[in-house]
């Protein structure tokens, strides 16, 4: 049977009230405030060793690029890089955003309340998602902007218009991957009664794909290798296999769009990204930056991947919102 | 008069459980309708059926002309609905909850600061209209509750448990508000598992039990229907052996005498005036007389006595 009338009917309503609710919440100051002294420390430290080492600044083609992604050694200590932050931060306010997004309109009783009014719960569910979304954009866009006015200021150089472009593009992606840990969450916070529980769920699976993916990806690919048998096209495939198993991973497909976006030199991922390397250290191929489109086509699966990943997640909250009995 | 509220045969299952079956329900405009019942006896599913919030396993329900399960949008544009235990945005103030109403009903900001004063004033909270919910009291919310229905200025009110939580003034003074929407004219359905609090200002009753209406009329039909007398009358008197001599009188269908000279008369009609003359006449001393007013608590045991016992 069809229904009548717009799903989208009181779905601004509902995104200005979340989004102001998430703006003012002591959660997202707290989540603010770190990711403001992380971004302030690693500028800082990313600064004052670029304006040390050896190779003048200047002779750099993409300085500015180099800030989001170097690494830095204080002392005996690694420090790690702006990325690597952001790699465990952005899902942390992903996570924080929504985790009790639906389960905490049933707590506090507005959810019949709210479902009573002219709106159809695909309002309710697409609305807190967008004002997550938006809520992730303008804190992104804003460290973004923090980071490279700290780093004109402490670099005393005017970023070009290709860094800029690479910038916003890690940008958009950074908002993606945070987009898949707000959706998850978000299924979390429909599935579960109880946010702590709902809470605890989403932080146990980004635990597992940040520390278990890999061992336990290691794990299945020796299984595999130990029954197969072949010639070199046998471990060729083995190769694309061990990839595969390391891309259902979301934070592998971030680090790698990451990598090849913030560093034009990056040519290939994969297997062949070392030997590439090696070659063009050893003067076999000429050393020479991609523009960013070539870039782009080459972390397109990845992005793929990302956003592929936030639609079937929200489509899951969506089918299980949908089906939920309103009453408590 | 065409009804504004009518289903059909509607039905409700989970899994086994049948939460409400084979109901017929409908209501006139401009009525007070009360849906009573012990708690899990199908009044919410019943509502949320009415709103579209869920979908009956088996037959229809039109609301104002609209079936909900097809069109809710205009269902609830046109119906207000108080959950129980109604819940707001705590962190919110009172205005700033109403609001949120305003907007989800598309009602420009303009219209809705004057009708948000308007209702905040009707229910008595203009004093803590910026306070943040959280420091309302359960009398307080429920009043909010109210003026979040009337915001969108409804046909139709549908009030789940109204006066659950609240202290006997507080509950009197909310059927007092509940009164006055009959008087505007808009049709109020409300459910309750407070019988004896609610049959005042209701016009007509339903009575639920397992998912099943059982009994429907006006509160006098009811009480006439299943005790009986709809008159009860309390008699203390002087001797202490009157009992025969009430049970002569005529109208009179039932005597019980509770303790040695006071007795509980059923009668079909107010006997009052016959029952002291009858005392006085036979020499005795007549203490007190008054007319009870039958509970629909009383209608509810006794028909379930009755029902049990024919079973």
């Amino acid at each position: 049977m069809k229904r009548e009338g717009s799903p989208w009917t009181g779905l601004w309503a509902v995104v200005f009230k979340e989004l102001a609710d998430n703006l003012s919440s002591t959660r997202m100051r707290l989540l603010e405030g770190l990711i403001f002294l992380t971004a302030v420390g690693t500028v800082f430290a990313a600064t004052q060793t670029l304006r040390t080492v050896a190779e003048p600044a200047a002779q750099d083609p993409v300085i500015f690029l180099r800030i989001f992604s170097l690494q830095v050694r204080l002392g005996e200590a690694e420090l790690p890089s702006f990325v690597a932050f952001m790699g465990f931060l952005v899902p942390l306010m992903g996570i924080a955003l929504a985790f009790d997004s639906i389960n905490g309109e049933y707590l506090r009783r507005t959810m019949s309340r709210v479902l009573a009014q002219p709106i159809y719960r695909d309002a309710v569910l697409m609305g807190k998602f967008l004002a997550g979304m938006a809520t992730l954009a303008t804190t992104l866009t804003a460290l973004w902007l923090l980071v490279t006015g700290l780093s004109m200021i402490r670099l005393g150089v005017v970023p070009e218009p290709r860094e800029v472009a690479r910038g916003f593009a890690f940008l958009l992606a950074t908002l993606a991957y945070g987009g898949v840990w707000l959706a998850l969450a978000m299924v979390c916070s429909v599935h579960f009664r109880q946010p702590a529980t709902s809470a605890m769920a989403a932080l146990a699976v980004w635990l597992f794909f940040a520390v278990f993916w890999e061992i336990l990806a290691g794990l299945i690919f020796n299984v595999v290798s130990a029954v197969a048998s072949g010639g070199p096209e046998a471990a060729d495939a083995l190769d694309r296999f061990r990839l595969f198993l390391s891309r259902l991973n979301p934070n592998t497909l971030y680090s790698e769009t990451v990598l090849v976006l913030l560093n034009p030199e990056i040519r290939t991922l994969g297997p062949l990204l070392a030997l590439v390397v090696q070659l063009e250290a050893a003067g076999a191929i000429p050393r020479t930056l991609l523009p960013l489109s070539q870039s782009l086509l080459l972390v397109w699966p990845q992005v793929t991947g990302l956003v592929a990943a936030v639609i079937l997640l929200f489509a899951t909250a969506y089918v299980l919102f949908q089906r939920q009995e309103v009453r408590a | 008069m065409t009804p504004v509220i009518e289903t059909q045969g509607l039905t409700k299952q989970y899994g086994s459980i049948v939460a409400v079956r084979d109901l017929n329900l409908r209501l006139q405009a401009g009525e007070v309708y009360g849906l009573l019942g012990p708690n899990g006896s199908g009044k919410t599913t019943t509502i949320l059926m009415l709103l579209g919030l869920t979908e009956p396993t088996a037959g229809t329900a039109s609301v104002l002309g609209f079936d909900p399960l097809r069109n809710p949008l205009e269902v609830k544009r046109r119906v207000g609905y108080m959950p129980d235990s109604v819940g707001f945005y705590d962190e919110l103030t009172a205005a700033e909850n109403l609001q949120y109403t305003a907007r989800l009903n598309g009602i420009p900001a303009a219209d809705a600061g004057v009708r948000i004063t308007e209702v905040l004033a009707r229910m008595g909270l203009t004093q803590v209209a910026h306070r943040p919910v959280a420091t309302f009291s359960r009398g307080m919310r429920q009043r909010l509750g109210l003026a979040d229905v009337l915001l969108k200025r409804p046909e139709i009110a549908i009030l789940d448990e109204p006066t659950m939580g609240l202290d006997p003034e507080a509950a009197h003074e909310f059927l007092e508000l509940i009164r006055g929407l009959k008087a505007e004219g808009i049709t109020v359905l409300l459910a309750s598992h407070l019988l004896h609090q609610v049959q005042a200002v209701c016009d007509r009753v339903g009575l639920f039990h397992r998912g099943r209406m059982v009994l429907e009329g006006t509160v006098e039909a009811l009480t006439t229907r299943v005790l009986g007398g709809a008159y009860r009358i309390r008699v203390e008197a002087r001797p202490d052996n009157l009992e025969r001599t009430f049970r002569s009188i005529p109208g009179v269908v039932g005597v019980v005498a509770e303790r040695p000279g006071l007795y509980h008369l059923e009668a079909q009609q107010d006997c009052r005036s016959e029952v002291a003359r009858r005392v006085v006449s036979e020499g005795g001393q007549l203490l007190g007389l008054g007319l009870e007013r039958s509970s629909l608590d009383d209608v509810y045991t006794r028909y379930f006595q009755e029902a049990r016992g024919e079973a």
